[in-house]
């Protein structure tokens, strides 16, 4: 035990639980995800045939699931759709983010942990329990509308829940300490007296901001995009819950074609198709990731 | 050793030729990609010794102490401590410790604990390590603050603590990475002499890094000049500062006037001429130089006399303007023009109220100083 | 500035509000002892009491908090494991993959993580006859993959900052790398560890879309059984329940920055 740990034998052991855990948990399932996509369904269990026949000795892959996909208009229109909210929250999420982000970095600094702490504290409440509240605000007899009534402001409810409007404000809802947070480290970690350089030097305070701030926190900024838009273009709950018959996001159609039609192969290309999607994403968040990490290191 | 209060007996082991070192560096050298930090150094330092690296940064002292320590591997070459190779032993098992820059000690331990953190990894029964915490604690004197933590001691209290801690294992070396950096003036020059007066009771060999040269010639009872990553010269603090072997140490420590001529004449005395004064160089006890090689004077600011009379004859002597002077209370540093244009630095202690007042600019002067105390250079 | 200032302040607050609106609202209408959300019934605590007989919900949350629990346990260990790899050992084959996979569920839409692990679950039970069915330990395991990523960035930025002469200084001084490890790195990242666990556990306990895939029947955690009810409709035993959550929450947090006061004045 003494000379295990020593060396280059200790640095394996270390590693090779992690590592080992990785492989077989995640880095397997999606390999066998793309397999059940080339598979076909079948009654029973499991729901999908097995891709290599041993009996025929024949490989039974098809490609039935992606031309499904390509074919009929639902999985394109779903995908958009998903990118297209994706999108919208990903901004609402920056939009409200930053200034706050910003006010944080700014206060007093024996405030800012209490301030963050603010922030992250609706995060360790329930997720399902806060999105349920606003099914409450947003109904037609909701709060919101019951209050805009109830101030003459209209007379008919409006119609948000089950419309695309209710997914955005969910998802913003949702999301916005994970814009939050990055930001507010970027930020944070800014030295101030760049901007007294820039006022020196006959700057003004606003374009100081987009001379120097904004493109300092651009690492910030890139962060809380990536860890916003790539989970939300997957999300299932929210557009469950406040979306509507016509909210066309590619989680509903995943989770339907599961557990609706139990078709676990169309499923897969489903799931196969959003990978591929956001493989781009997902890089440039990890080629951030790791450039942030090692300037840590 | 150094100069510090008591008597002293005046050791050399370094002149005996039948002493054993206890450090030995040989053939070591040190790559980190295509970075060379360490090359070919071959070095011995005996027992007792306060051995200083001293030496720009960037110039591999760092890295050199580093591998004594056991914290990199050499490219090349062996470091024995007392006749054991241990190039390849971690640093665990060498009976070497070390007192970092930044002291690294135990923020959620206290002093204590910091300090009998070492005596446990050996297993020594607890009695053992509460009386060596003391006695250590005692040396430092630091007794009162056995129960603190780091964060509530101040930056020299905390240097203490660093030190007992690498004492309480009674190492055979003791090595020092730039132990002074943090301390202010007046701090630093108080824990200097301490510093050395601790390694003359417990006489422990110590080995410094420090970029200081006024440190490294206060403390050391040697040198070693470093530079791109090799040892230019390893002498006393006065071999190094009266008889530097080469330019680079002999404008790295202290200042120095350098003139360059060709020699004139084989060995004893010497004659150089320099195109930048008008008078030929003699020189005293210059060793083999051959006529007509391309050589360097050097004398130093503090042999040069500076004078509105001119000097008497045997002297080296050169006419010019007073173009500076800097005056630092004790001292005044005097920038001279010569017709040449060349500027020669002449240092003079104030001695009397009103001696800095009695050359000023542009004064006519006559520079001068005895051959015997200038150097001629070859590297 | 002065100016600029009140006006971040404002937007602060803005956001402030818009978050901590809907949970306000919650624990006002717990009380409400009217089934809707326009007529105020009158202040009342039966939806507590319905909440406290509904065995289902209890069973639920007892299940989930044990998952939690492990996952918390488990996910800090491996998270760890993980950030020490990466930040310490600097070179080795295979890093970019393993960084990849650390880094990648952090992303991740649930809902193919969710499926992936499914299939994994069922390949294996047709292969190797275990995991028997959907279970408990299916979910621990689904919710420990997603939770070490989040454990390592936590682990790992404490990591990096720390002050490696450190770890020199304890070797320096005798000290084996395990013992390095034990004494001296893990006293001063625990803080780290502390809130690396803390959000294992927050995650697990709120999960939906990844816990909807991998459990069963004989195994229903608290969010899958809130789901089906909100998707049946309104349902103020909810209210109650998020009242509840809400107040361990912010009791949690309250403690933990008495006990983050005191230790950040330790330094390190």
């Amino acid at each position: 035990m003494k000379s295990l740990l020593e060396g280059r034998g200790g640095r394996f052991l270390v590693g090779l639980a992690p590592y080992a855990w990785l492989l077989l948990f995640f880095l397997v399932p999606f390999l066998i995800v793309l397999k059940i996509s080339l598979s076909e369904p079948q009654m029973g269990i499991p729901p999908y045939m097995p891709l290599i026949d041993w009996a025929e000795g024949a490989f039974k892959g098809t490609l039935a699931g992606y031309r499904t996909l390509l074919g009929d208009d639902l999985y394109l229109l779903a995908y958009l759709g998903s990118l297209r909210l994706a999108g919208i929250s990903t901004l609402g999420c920056l939009a409200l983010g930053y200034p706050a982000a910003y006010a944080i970095a700014r206060a007093p600094r024996h405030r800012r942990q209490a301030l963050l702490m603010l922030v992250a504290l609706p995060f360790w409440t329930s997720f399902l329990i806060r999105v349920y509240a606003w099914i409450g605000i947003l109904k037609n007899e909701g709060l919101l509308n019951m209050a805009l009534m109830g101030m003459g402001v209209i007379t008919e409810p409006l119609q948000i829940l089950e419309t695309d409007t209710a997914v955005v404000i969910g998802m913003v809802y949702s999301y916005l300490p994970f814009m939050i947070l990055p930001l507010y480290a970027t930020l944070e970690k800014m030295d101030l007296s760049l901007l007294e350089a820039a006022a020196d030097l006959g700057c003004r305070p606003f374009k100081a901001f987009l001379a120097v701030t904004l493109p300092l926190s651009m690492p910030g900024i890139v962060a809380g995009c990536m860890l916003v838009f790539i989970p939300a273009v997957g999300e299932f709950v929210i557009p469950d819950l406040l979306g509507g018959p016509d909210t066309l996001v590619i989680g509903k159609v995943l989770w339907a074609e599961f557990f609706d039609n139990r078709d676990w192969p169309t499923a897969s290309a489903v799931a196969v198709a959003m990978l591929v999607l956001l493989v781009v994403p997902i890089m440039v968040f990890q080629h951030f990731e790791a450039k942030r990490a090692e300037r840590e290191e | 050793m150094a100069q510090a209060a008591g008597k002293r007996e005046v050791v050399a082991p370094w002149n005996d030729p039948q002493a054993v070192p206890l450090i030995r560096f040989e053939g070591i050298s040190k790559r980190f990609g295509d970075f060379v930090a360490v090359e070919h150094v071959d070095l011995a330092i005996f027992k007792g010794e306060f051995f200083s690296l001293l030496g720009a940064s960037g110039c591999g002292k760092t890295t050199l102490l580093r591998m004594l320590a056991g914290f990199e591997t050499p490219t090349t070459g062996r470091i024995l401590i007392d006749g054991q190779d241990v190039t390849t032993v971690p640093p665990y098992e060498r009976p070497v410790n070390m007192m970092f820059q930044s002291y690294a000690l135990f923020p959620h331990m206290s002093v204590a604990d910091n300090i009998a953190f070492g005596l446990k990894q050996d297993g020594l029964p607890k009695p053992v390590i509460r009386d060596k915490v003391a006695a250590v604690l005692d040396l430092v004197q630091m007794g009162r603050f056995s129960g603190r933590k780091p964060h509530q001691l101040s930056g020299g209290q905390r240097q203490r603590v660093a030190l007992a801690r690498c004492l309480a294992k009674e190492p055979k070396v003791v090595l020092l990475d730039e132990p002074l950096a943090a301390l202010d003036k007046k701090l630093r020059e108080a824990t200097q002499l301490e510093l050395v007066n601790i390694q003359d009771r417990v006489g422990i060999t110590f080995v410094m890094v420090t970029h200081d040269q006024g440190e490294a010639m206060t403390m050391s009872s040697r040198i070693g000049v470093m530079n791109a990553g090799r040892i230019e010269q390893v002498g006393g603090p006065v071999d190094i500062y009266e008889y530097p072997g080469s330019r680079f140490v002999a404008d790295f420590i202290g200042a120095a006037n350098m003139f360059q001529g060709t020699a004139r004449g084989g060995e004893g005395a010497l004659a150089v001429a320099c195109p930048e004064l008008e008078h030929d160089l003699s020189v005293a006890g210059a060793g083999k130089v051959t006529d007509g090689a391309p050589v360097t004077v050097m004398v130093r600011p503090e042999k040069v006399m500076i004078a509105r009379d001119k000097p008497e004859s045997g002297l080296n002597w050169a006419e010019g303007v007073v173009s500076d002077i800097a005056y630092l209370g004790d001292v005044s540093i005097y920038h001279v023009r010569l017709a040449s244009g060349r500027k020669v630095q002449a240092l003079r202690t104030n001695l009397h109220h009103g001696e800095e007042s009695r050359l000023t600019w542009e004064d006519r002067v006559f520079l001068a100083w005895h051959p015997a105390d200038s150097l001629v250079l070859t590297k | 500035m002065n100016n600029r200032g009140f006006a971040l302040y404002t937007a602060l607050a803005l956001v402030y509000a818009f978050l901590y609106l809907p949970i306000a609202l919650l624990v006002i209408y717990s009380f409400n002892a009217s089934k809707l959300v326009t007529v105020w019934g009158g202040f009342s605590t039966k939806w507590y009491g319905e909440l406290l007989n509904d065995h289902q919900v209890l069973d639920a949350a007892w299940l989930s908090l044990k998952i939690a629990f492990v996952n918390a346990c488990l996910a800090t260990l491996l998270g760890t494991l993980a950030a020490v790899v990466l930040v310490r050992f600097k070179r080795f084959s295979g890093r970019a993959l393993f960084t990849g996979m650390v880094s990648a569920p952090l992303v991740m839409p649930e809902i193919i993580t969710g499926l992936a692990l499914l299939l994994l679950f069922v390949g294996m039970e047709n292969l190797l006859g275990w995991p028997d069915g959907r279970s408990m330990t299916t979910i621990v395991i689904a919710h420990i993959t997603f939770s070490l990523s989040f454990v390592t960035v936590v682990v790992r930025s404490r990591l990096s900052q720390m002050d490696r002469s450190l770890e020199e200084a304890a070797m320096d001084l005798g000290a084996r790398p395990l013992t390095v490890f034990l004494r001296i790195t893990l006293p001063i990242i625990a803080p780290a560890l502390a809130a690396g666990w803390l959000l294992a556990f927050t995650l697990s306990v709120d999960d939906v879309v990844i816990s909807a895939f991998v459990s069963g029947p004989g195994a229903t955690p608290l969010p899958i059984v809130i789901f089906s009810k909100v998707r049946l409709g309104v349902s103020p035993e909810i209210n109650a329940l998020a009242t509840i959550v809400v107040a361990l929450v912010a009791l949690a947090i309250a403690v933990a920055g008495r006990v983050m006061m005191t230790r950040e004045n330790q330094g390190g």
